[in-house]
């Protein structure tokens, strides 16, 4: 969230503050509650403390910070899925930690593995189920684009869900599904990473190809739809 | 794994009951192969549990497109005692994919049965509740015979979007 | 205690309680004088703990379930489908992704299945090799089961230490693979790498603390009175309704019946090692815990020999018709450049044939089914999968118990969903 913080006095925010600065701070604070304060020292007082925002950041800020993911595992990424609570990585640090067995109290949806054409309708239920907001994050390579099983069974996520952000592995580290819950957050604050989504205009879940000359689209290095070698 | 002579004994005990119940005999790669007419599986598998080979630890189908007939039932039975297996294969044809079941006899065949009808189209008389297994039940078709397309589709990257238009829909 | 019973002297105490069966659990009694109602509950495919998307079909009376049935196939990726399409080194990362935490084991199956087929002699060391990556494998397996397991019986502290220790194995993984999962080190013929410079002593600093870590796991555990009185006589069957039902691996042995492929039929050099197999009494969801933690320790001591006696030699086969070329051969032999390009485009054929190569995975035998039709891809491939068999015996195990005891034997029964669907 961008704190907004009028006139920032070095003495409240610096960092090697003197025991002395400490003791005249505690006065003018006893002095403000005591009312003994004059109006401009009072202004000065108010302005150093108070941050102003507007409701939709705030609660975009409260939003993006307290992602409850919904405990769903569909297959090996599950299990990376679950390392991410883990000690070591500790999602906890950034407080999406508190996995909700029960979609109405999730607002994240973790795809983590293959979704086989029998497991689609469920998915798209279970997203439905979800209350609004509500954000899907695709993990690993299967759920994104199918992956290795470009076969009979397997559709890619995208074709029945808007999904927020694709985890691109197979199946992604543990640490990378953390870099795509923290761009996740950042998009939910507005914040949006500019990074290929970007790059190429992303509206919503598409990436369209621009037709502005001024601007480098991607090359196809193939031929396009060329996948028999892929 | 039995010996030449040792899996040609077991086969003829299997004559024994029904002379034209046995087809071939191979040795192939040191695994013991037994091949029966299609409609001879249960008295074979009877007679080589009572010769030991009483746990059935696996049923595979195979597709033997373009040979005929196509549809192969193996049967992979194991002798825990003398640590010893033997392989028990039938083949049917398209037209008549009937394969009588061993569900009867061996318990652990009934998902296997069922993965083998659902992804091959061998029809196993006698299963309890022959239902598709794997694949939603209202599907058409039997995904893992050699000539049902592999699938899938273009993946859509940035490049090829425009060539599949209205993806989204 | 009769060891055969299925509730322990606790569940029968609670049981003489007669609460509802009087009037039916509804007030509702039915047409013919029927006291008591059945009641068909769903659970799944998206649920905490059925460990996947398995769906369970439960019918109840009150809170005993009296029929259940396993719905699968929700994770079916046909995976066997795809690797008729891929030549027969390729298929090998595909196969890898079937039972996602015994990935060395699915390569092994493979491999060994096409080794059995092209009559290719693997080097020692590779077998060495193998034998520490998977005996890795198998702590790092039941490791998840320990921790997953008891979280389903309330058990929370466990999945933190499991989870750990899981760590330590697959920053070994990879140091000498690469990768944490789907390491893709077995190759046809031996593997892919050496192991690197450090993994050893790193390998020493695991095989040195681990014991002392399943120490810990068992004095949470073992004792616990609530453990205790979730696990034990809950969930028994006896050994021969399992052996019809084809159940191996610990759930077999918990029954005491020491059916290891590894000591039975050694493949892959395990007849070097000394190792016991771990066996229970009863069968019940104890035992099985019993069994696997034991289990873990042997693994420790096979590592420990296999590591103290790696053999010196080529870690894959000098025959360049199936292995790749060494990297360095290529800028000076034209042979190599050849052949690398001869295997990367096309692939080796595999003579014609028909086999099956079974080995034991941390859930009992895993078998690959090869059939080649004498070109560079397989005709078929099928794995028989412990998972989807032994999946068959959880409603024999749970018929007649509690439901919450259904959520502890089917923690027990450590089914992987994507080795049950592939």
């Amino acid at each position: 969230m961008e704190i907004i913080r009028q006139t920032v006095d070095p003495q409240v925010t610096g960092g090697d503050q003197s025991p002395d600065d400490f003791r005249i701070r505690q006065l003018r604070a006893r002095d403000m509650l005591r009312g003994d304060l004059p109006d401009s020292e009072l202004e000065q007082y108010v302005q150093e403390r108070v941050i102003t925002t507007t409701v939709d950041r705030a609660t975009a800020w409260a939003q993006s910070n307290s992602l409850f993911p919904l405990t769903f595992g569909l297959a090996c990424c599950a299990i990376e899925m679950m390392s991410i609570v883990g000690g070591r990585l500790d999602i906890a640090r950034f407080g999406f930690e508190a996995f909700r067995a029960s979609p109405r109290q999730a607002d994240l949806l973790i795809l983590s593995g293959r979704i086989s054409i029998k497991m689609a309708p469920i998915i798209r239920r279970i997203y439905d189920q979800m209350l609004d907001p509500k954000w899907t994050i695709a993990m690993g390579a299967c759920s994104s684009s199918m992956g290795v099983f470009n076969n009979y069974a397997v559709v890619p996520a995208d074709k029945f869900l808007p999904v927020a952000v694709h985890v691109p592995g197979c199946p992604p580290r543990p640490e990378a599904l953390m870099h795509g819950i923290l761009q996740l957050r950042d998009q939910i604050e507005g914040k949006a990473p500019a990074g290929s989504r970007e790059r190429y205009h992303a509206q919503g879940t598409e990436e369209v190809i621009g037709s502005d000359p001024g601007v480098v689209d991607a090359v196809n290095v193939f031929g396009a739809g060329d996948v028999t070698n892929a | 794994m039995p010996d030449a002579d040792g899996l040609e004994m077991l086969a003829q005990r299997i004559r024994d009951l029904r002379a034209d119940a046995v087809i071939e005999v191979t040795h192939n790669h040191g695994q013991a192969m037994i091949e029966v007419a299609p409609d001879a599986n249960r008295e074979a598998l009877v007679v080589l549990s009572e010769q030991g080979y009483s746990f059935l630890s696996s049923l595979h189908g195979v597709d033997y497109y373009p040979d005929e007939p196509r549809l192969g039932v193996h049967y992979q039975l194991l002798d825990m005692d003398r640590v010893d297996r033997v392989g028990v294969k039938l083949r049917v044809t398209l037209d008549d994919p009937a394969v009588a079941s061993v569900v009867d006899l061996f318990p652990t065949a009934d998902h296997h049965e069922r993965e083998v009808y659902d992804m091959f189209g061998v029809v196993f008389e006698g299963h309890p509740d022959l239902r598709r297994i794997l694949m939603p039940e209202d599907y058409q078709g039997h995904p893992q015979r050699r000539d049902f397309p592999t699938g899938g589709e273009p993946v859509i990257f940035t490049y090829n979007e425009p060539q599949t238009p209205g993806w989204t829909q | 205690m009769d060891p055969v019973s299925k509730v322990s002297d606790y569940r029968k105490l609670e049981e003489s309680v007669t609460l509802s069966t009087v009037e039916g659990p509804l007030g509702a009694s039915g047409s013919d004088g029927a006291s008591t109602e059945l009641f068909t509950l769903n659970m799944g495919p998206h649920h905490p703990a059925t460990h996947g998307v398995l769906r369970l079909l439960v019918t109840l009376e009150g809170e005993v379930v009296r029929d259940l049935k396993p719905i699968i196939g929700y994770l079916h990726t046909g995976i066997e489908k795809t690797a008729e399409t891929k030549s027969y080194w390729k298929v090998i990362p595909v196969i890898e992704r079937m039972d996602y935490l015994a990935y060395f084991f699915n390569s092994m199956a493979y491999c060994g299945a096409v080794e059995t087929l092209l009559e290719v002699e693997v080097p020692k060391r590779a077998q060495y090799l193998r034998v520490i990556h998977m005996e890795l494998n198998r702590i790092m397996s039941h490791l998840v089961w320990l921790g997953t397991a008891a979280l389903d019986l309330g058990a929370m502290s466990m999945f933190w230490y499991c989870f750990r220790e899981r760590e330590t194995i697959l920053d070994l993984f990879e140091q000498s693979t690469g990768q944490r999962m789907h390491t893709r080190y077995f190759q046809i013929g031996g593997v892919i790498e050496d192991i690197p410079v450090g993994f050893a002593a790193k390998l020493k600093y695991l095989t040195d603390e681990m014991p002392r870590r399943i120490t810990q796991y068992e004095a949470l555990l073992t004792k616990n009175e609530i453990v205790l009185q979730r696990l034990r006589n809950v969930g028994v069957v006896d050994e021969k309704t399992l052996l019809g039902l084809g159940v191996t691996g610990p759930l077999l042995r918990a029954t005491g019946n020491p059916w290891d492929l590894r000591k039975a039929a050694p493949y892959c050099s395990y007849d070097d090692f000394d190792f016991k197999i771990p066996v229970g009494t009863v069968g019940d969801n104890y035992d099985r815990y019993r069994v696997r933690t034991a289990e873990m320790r042997e693994s420790v001591k096979i590592i420990e020999q296999a590591m103290e006696g790696l053999p010196e030699g080529p870690h894959i086969t000098e025959d360049r018709k199936i292995a790749l070329p060494p990297r360095h051969e290529l800028a000076t032999s034209m042979e190599a450049l050849i052949h690398h390009f001869k295997l990367v485009t096309e692939g080796f054929r595999v003579p014609a044939g028909e086999v099956y190569h079974p080995i034991e995975s941390p859930r009992g035998e895993l078998g690959c089914f090869v059939r080649s039709d004498g070109s560079s891809k397989p005709a078929r491939v099928h794995m028989r999968d412990p998972s989807f068999v032994n999946l068959q015996s959880l409603s024999t195990m749970v018929e007649g118990s509690y439901i919450a005891d259904l959520i502890a034997t089917l923690a027990m029964l450590d089914p992987i969903i994507g080795g049950v669907d592939r």
